[in-house]
């Protein structure tokens, strides 16, 4: 296994509204390797933005550690040194919003180079060039305005505007999801071929878990906060422990009877996620959860390594390993 | 296969705007038969709910104009009726669920004034209000929404998403209608949420014969809900046929691509997408109008549109490959 890049440390970030305080990630912990894409899944309100937005600084976290490269870094944006910048960058979900609508395509490009003082006029349009060419965009695209771009083409320039500083960790927040699935196929292998030839690390934040298991190298799941379960993308799908996983699972529509095959069996999809204000003690899931038991509504599952590399926090797996 | 409930031929939509004339729908055909289940299928900007919109008469005219087809349900044509006769087949023999539940209720009225709305309105006969009450509860039940006595005096917003479009398809099936319409109902919903919703639907037109119109983006969706899917692009309908056909062998290089470029859930990565992008609607390319897109196009795709015709028994195609 290469070093790691990114160790986030019992994350914790609340938001405190006059109706209580939000716990939108509630102690986790993972690591992400050089090189390696760690998709990030969970459903609305289960805390992956959250996480994404504290590790690129957009919130301070309210306890915990994000340590890149060893380096201790949880701080707020605003505090973190140039370079810290520069090496880690985030591709939105929305490139309608994300791209500034009175810039054209070249000026979007150029400002993190001319932020972070690369070269001078000249090289900086040379740059700009390459990076449209680098994502397969006319160079006369330079002249756009983002309006005039379909959306996939948007999202072309984003990642292009992410990668002009060439980053190490690139945070890509649902990329894809705004888009069809002819355009995201286009985007996601376009993505591959890029961690490949400069050697980045992702972290994918999605809720397509089809998605990641084209993607990921490994996955982790979220819900309300806490991750419960996380693996290696293949050995994830071959051998899913968490009741809550097997559920989410059973839910995708698929398109094949070969797919069908990989999908839990008689596991049905009941109940809501609940409210981040007042989470329900003990395991979060429980309220869901088809094979839930006593313990479960009073204390916080311990973590379970199940496989190699293969953590689940669940009761079930506790009590299998103590007897 | 029952008979045929509705039965949309050779219709063209444009819209009017500052540059021109956006050439949205070019003779599109899509047939139901009683109690079946139609998905309708395609990409962002296809023309799929302009074609449901034509249904029910409300596409926004102007911009939007129909210059061509009929939209025949039980044999009359929907767009040459009265509109105080539209307004009797609409929300009561044909009804619709929106993608966007929040939207389609009133935030500033109970969900039982709604309701209860709905279903006076829908009645053939005179309802007291108890009796209109009663109903609604039922409705609620039906969706299966705990406690549907808290649920009549809440507002949307007391609702989460997965609940506020249950209580769009209790609006929807309370009239019981002939034919339901369902516009992405679950697009914005998480894939547990999803899952209930769709099995739910299912369940309920099941039980109460129902035909369905189900559109959708997602082939994964559409696989789940339709015994009949036809595919749409930039429209056209290119392909349709029995489920099990369409998925297995897909006819339409459209098709092909699309079925390529979805993510399985057993690896492998993404093929390559379609290249390209959809086309101006300002100004389409003639003939087949993915030929530009296509991997196969020949000479006369660029000359003439083909049309959708029988490839094999339940399944049609608009491709020339497949057409002496």
């Amino acid at each position: 296994m290469r070093d790691p890049i990114l160790k986030i440390k019992d994350l914790k970030k609340y938001f405190v509204t006059s109706r209580g305080t939000v716990r939108a990630v509630d102690e986790i912990s993972f690591t992400l390797f050089e090189g390696e894409t760690l998709g990030l899944v969970g459903e609305s309100g289960s805390g992956k933005s959250t996480t994404a937005y504290t590790v690129i600084g957009i919130y301070a976290p309210t306890s915990g550690k994000i340590l890149f490269r060893g380096q201790d870094i949880s701080s707020p944006v605003s505090a973190r040194p140039k370079s810290l910048k520069r090496a880690i960058q985030i591709v939105f979900q929305d490139p309608g919003t994300s791209l500034n609508p009175r810039r054209t395509i070249g000026q979007i490009l150029e400002l993190p180079l001319r932020v972070h003082r690369v070269g001078d006029r000249h090289d900086r349009r040379k740059k700009v060039v390459e990076l449209l060419r680098m994502v397969e965009l006319p160079e006369d695209y330079i002249y756009k305005a983002p309006h005039m771009l379909g959306g996939g083409e948007r999202q072309m320039v984003a990642i292009a505007r992410a990668l002009a500083t060439e980053p190490d960790l690139v945070i890509l927040d649902e990329p894809t999801s705004a888009l069809d699935v002819s355009i995201q196929a286009k985007i996601i292998n376009m993505l591959i071929q890029f961690q490949k030839d400069m050697d980045l690390s992702y972290l994918f934040i999605t809720h397509d878990l089809s998605l990641m298991r084209n993607v990921a190298h490994r996955v982790a799941i979220m819900y309300l906060g806490k991750i419960c379960e996380l693996a290696s993308a293949v050995e994830f799908f071959e051998n899913p422990c968490h009741p809550y996983t097997k559920m989410l699972l059973s839910s995708i529509p698929v398109v094949s009877e070969e797919e069908e095959d990989v999908k839990p069996r008689k596991i049905v999809s009941r109940g809501e996620i609940p409210s981040p204000v007042n989470p329900p003690p003990g395991c979060r899931f429980h309220t869901r959860c088809m094979e839930r038991n006593g313990v479960c509504s009073k204390a916080l599952p311990k973590v379970v390594e199940v496989g190699e590399g293969h953590f689940v926090w669940c009761h079930l797996f506790e009590e299998k390993e103590e007897g | 296969m029952g008979e045929v409930l509705l039965d949309i031929r050779d219709l063209f939509v444009e819209f009017k705007v500052y540059e021109g004339r956006l050439k949205v729908l070019n003779g599109v055909f899509l047939t139901v038969h009683k109690g079946q289940r139609v998905g309708l299928v395609g990409e962002a900007g296809c023309g799929k709910t302009t074609t449901m919109k034509c249904i029910l008469r409300i596409l926004p005219s102007p911009p939007g104009r129909i210059t061509e087809g009929q939209v025949l349900f039980r044999g009359e044509d929907v767009l040459k009726m009265p509109p105080r006769k539209v307004q009797r087949v609409r929300g009561k023999r044909i009804s619709m669920i929106f993608q966007d539940p929040t939207a389609a209720l009133n935030p500033v009225f109970t969900i039982g004034d709604q309701l209860m709305t709905v279903i006076r309105y829908g009645s053939q006969d005179t309802l007291s209000r108890k009796e209109v009450r009663r109903r609604a509860i039922t409705a609620l039940k039906e969706v299966q929404l705990p406690d549907p006595e808290r649920i009549m005096a809440s507002y949307p917003i007391q609702l989460s998403g997965g609940m506020r479009q249950r209580v769009c398809i209790a609006m929807a099936l309370a009239t019981e209608p002939e034919l339901l319409i369902a516009d992405e109902p679950t697009t914005n919903l998480d894939v547990t949420i999803q899952d209930q919703v769709l099995r739910l639907l299912n369940e309920l037109v099941e039980q109460k014969g129902t035909s369905v119109i189900f559109i959708t983006h997602s082939l994964g969706v559409v696989r789940e809900m339709a015994d009949w899917v036809y595919v749409m692009y930039a429209g056209n309908i290119i392909e349709g046929g029995r489920k099990e056909d369409l998925f297995r062998d897909p006819f339409h290089p459209y098709t092909q691509g699309l079925m390529r470029a979805v993510p399985k859930l057993t690896g492998g990565g993404i093929a390559e997408g379609i290249r390209g992008r959809i086309p101006d609607y300002l100004d389409p390319p003639p003939g087949c109008r993915f030929h530009p897109r296509c991997e196969r196009a020949m000479a006369r795709c660029e000359r003439e549109r083909p049309p959708l015709l029988p490839a094999e028994e339940g399944h049609e195609v608009a491709c020339f490959l497949y057409q002496g």
